[in-house]
């Protein structure tokens, strides 16, 4: 048990300092877009609502899957398109 | 990333055995995935890439969706296509149709549908095993709770945030007695669920009892936040989106999940800090201090002192003439500037300006409008290129030199008292130092004061000259005295 959550720990903090030093420059002008941006990647859970959503083992955690891949395709298509619209806007 | 597939491959097994090929081909896209992300986020942090950053970002987002649909765990693809399908049309739709003054509640509500669906991918998971007559294993179990709690708080917190916004709730923070220690019950009530968890694992309905107290908890947390802090609140709750999906990876066993919510995790916070500090106020004091209850009263006392001072005002062709005859303008707009839907007109005379000789600048403050970098969309969207916008730091030393300040729409972030009066509510809060150029234009409706109801003393200052009404027409009738100048 406790092996795969600290085999997780390593990856998680790991991968949250890539986030500080990637985004820790990014100029005022583009904090919107960034966070409309980060917005749509944190809808990956939708992988997650995927294979709950196909594996059938009962109705109920089907219908929950299916809530889920709704709601985190919404997040995942609105916040990609928003900020694809928000930085065609940008010009120099 | 062996957790979830080990336990999909007690039900699957012979069937695995035949598709074996499969799972490194989805783990080395995962992989793939979670590569673009970075990259995308790289690429966002620069104008001239972040378009494509967001495309990389979005491709590694379809490669992730679609190796999963070929997972040998899925059996019905109905149920799936449909989820899918919804929600993207739902997402395309409102991507379309949100105008730019509402990207924070946009942004609020597609943080909260993210919190959501990787709470619901933790009980769905949980549900699966505990239906199956499994045990749930500990470490299931751990973070399916931790799952529940980070995605619910999103979740709920979002829609108050996003309520706040919009105007369905009073955007003044919401108080009332014992609100820490019932705060802290209810956490106490969680934890004590989390640990009974831990030796009856099985227990569905206690399961729902501390989901049922996450969702309450977000609630609470956003309801005694005032309408000015929501910069901050929403980009904690992106962070929290983030988390929630980290927490959905670590009760799948799934490290893709695991690093895309860890990195989102990280740019929430980093603007979390960054707005934090443009209002000089710690996090602590954001979430438990109910800002504005305690600015009010001193607001209203130094609005009795203020009956007395004098201000100077001018009209749109006085202005007119002070800004066409200027060498350079500062213009600083504020939330007041969009909500008056004023941008255009004021990049109309920016134009103008322009061709009478003016040098045009934008100061913006980073709290300017109700997300982080808000303001900047705003001005992008009436065409201002993005070359002209200042951050605060670059443009303070620039006042001194400006002949005239513009200050459309905006108040606190452009008040002296911030700097020099240490009984301000508002003081050490970097401001804006308009009251350093030669002179100063501020359009407000009248004298009342600002949303936290703290009086600025720049209205009265001598080089400052009061122009009253309503930011668009006002503008609007500074465009058409500058172009008679012109011609005059």
């Amino acid at each position: 048990m406790s092996e795969s959550i600290i085999a997780g720990l390593v990856v998680f903090v790991l991968a949250s300092f890539i986030g500080f030093e990637v985004i820790n420059k990014v100029p005022p002008t583009l904090h919107t877009p960034l966070m409309s941006g980060a917005n749509a990647i944190s809808g990956i859970a939708v992988v997650g609502a995927i294979l709950i959503a196909g594996t059938q083992s009962s109705q109920v955690a089907t219908t929950i899957g299916l809530l889920a891949v709704i709601l985190a395709m919404v997040n995942v298509v609105g916040g990609f398109l928003v900020t694809d619209r928000m930085l065609q806007m940008f010009k120099k | 990333m062996g957790g979830r597939d080990d336990r999909i491959g007690e039900f699957f097994m012979g069937f695995e055995m035949s598709l074996g090929w499969l799972v490194p081909v989805e783990q080395l896209t995962y992989l793939l995935a979670a590569s673009l992300f970075i990259v995308g986020l790289k690429f966002l942090g620069s104008p001239a890439t972040a378009r494509k950053g967001n495309l990389l970002a979005s491709v590694g987002m379809l490669l992730a969706i679609v190796v999963t649909l070929l997972d040998q765990g899925i059996v019905d693809y109905t149920t799936i296509l449909i989820g899918l399908l919804i929600g993207s049309a739902v997402g395309a739709i409102a991507a379309k149709k949100v105008e730019m003054t509402e990207m924070p509640q946009m942004v609020g509500l597609l943080n909260g549908f993210g919190g959501a669906a990787s709470a619901l991918v933790a009980i769905g998971e949980y549900w699966r095993l505990s239906h199956a007559g499994m045990t749930v294993p500990m470490n299931v179990l751990v973070t399916a709770v931790l799952g529940v709690l980070i995605g619910g708080v999103t979740l709920t917190g979002s829609l108050m945030a996003f309520g706040k916004l919009q105007g369905l709730i009073s955007g003044s923070p919401i108080t009332y007695p014992l609100q820490q220690p019932v705060n802290l019950i209810l956490l106490a009530g969680f934890l004590v669920g989390g640990f009974y968890l831990v030796t009856h694992p099985n227990d569905l309905n206690i399961f729902f009892d501390i989901s049922a107290i996450s969702l309450i908890l977000g609630i609470l947390f956003v309801l005694p936040i005032g309408g000015a802090d929501t910069p901050v609140v929403i980009s904690l709750l992106n962070s929290f989106s983030g988390l929630a999906a980290s927490a959905a990876g670590f009760v799948l066993g799934n490290d893709m999940l695991i690093i895309a919510g860890a990195l989102v995790g990280a740019s929430g916070l980093i603007l979390t800090q960054i707005m934090c500090k443009a209002m000089n106020r710690s996090l602590a004091s954001v979430l438990f201090g109910a800002f504005g209850g305690g600015g009010a009263t001193s607001g209203t006392a130094t609005a009795t002192s203020s009956a007395q001072k004098s201000h100077r005002s001018v009209d749109a062709e006085e202005g007119a003439m002070m800004l066409g005859y200027a060498r350079s303008v500062v213009v600083v707009p504020g939330y007041g500037m969009a909500v008056a839907q004023a941008q255009h007109a004021v990049r109309e005379l920016a134009d103008q300006l322009e061709k009478n000789g003016v040098e045009v600048k934008y100061a913006i403050h980073p709290v300017a409008g109700r997300m982080p970098g808000h303001m900047n969309v705003l001005l992008a969207e009436a065409n201002v290129p993005y070359s002209q916008l200042y951050d605060m730091d670059d443009i303070n030393p620039e006042f001194e030199r400006a002949d005239v300040a513009l200050v459309i729409g905006a108040n606190d972030v452009v008040n002296p008292d911030a700097r020099d009066n240490a009984g301000s509510p508002i003081y050490g809060m970097p401001i804006l130092e308009v009251d350093k150029a030669k002179s100063t234009i501020v359009i407000k409706r009248s004298m009342n004061p600002g949303f936290a109801g703290i009086d600025n003393e720049l209205f009265y200052k001598d080089k400052t000259m009061m122009l009253f009404g309503s930011a668009k027409d006002v503008v609007t009738d500074l465009v058409t005295n500058v172009k008679e100048l012109v011609t005059a």
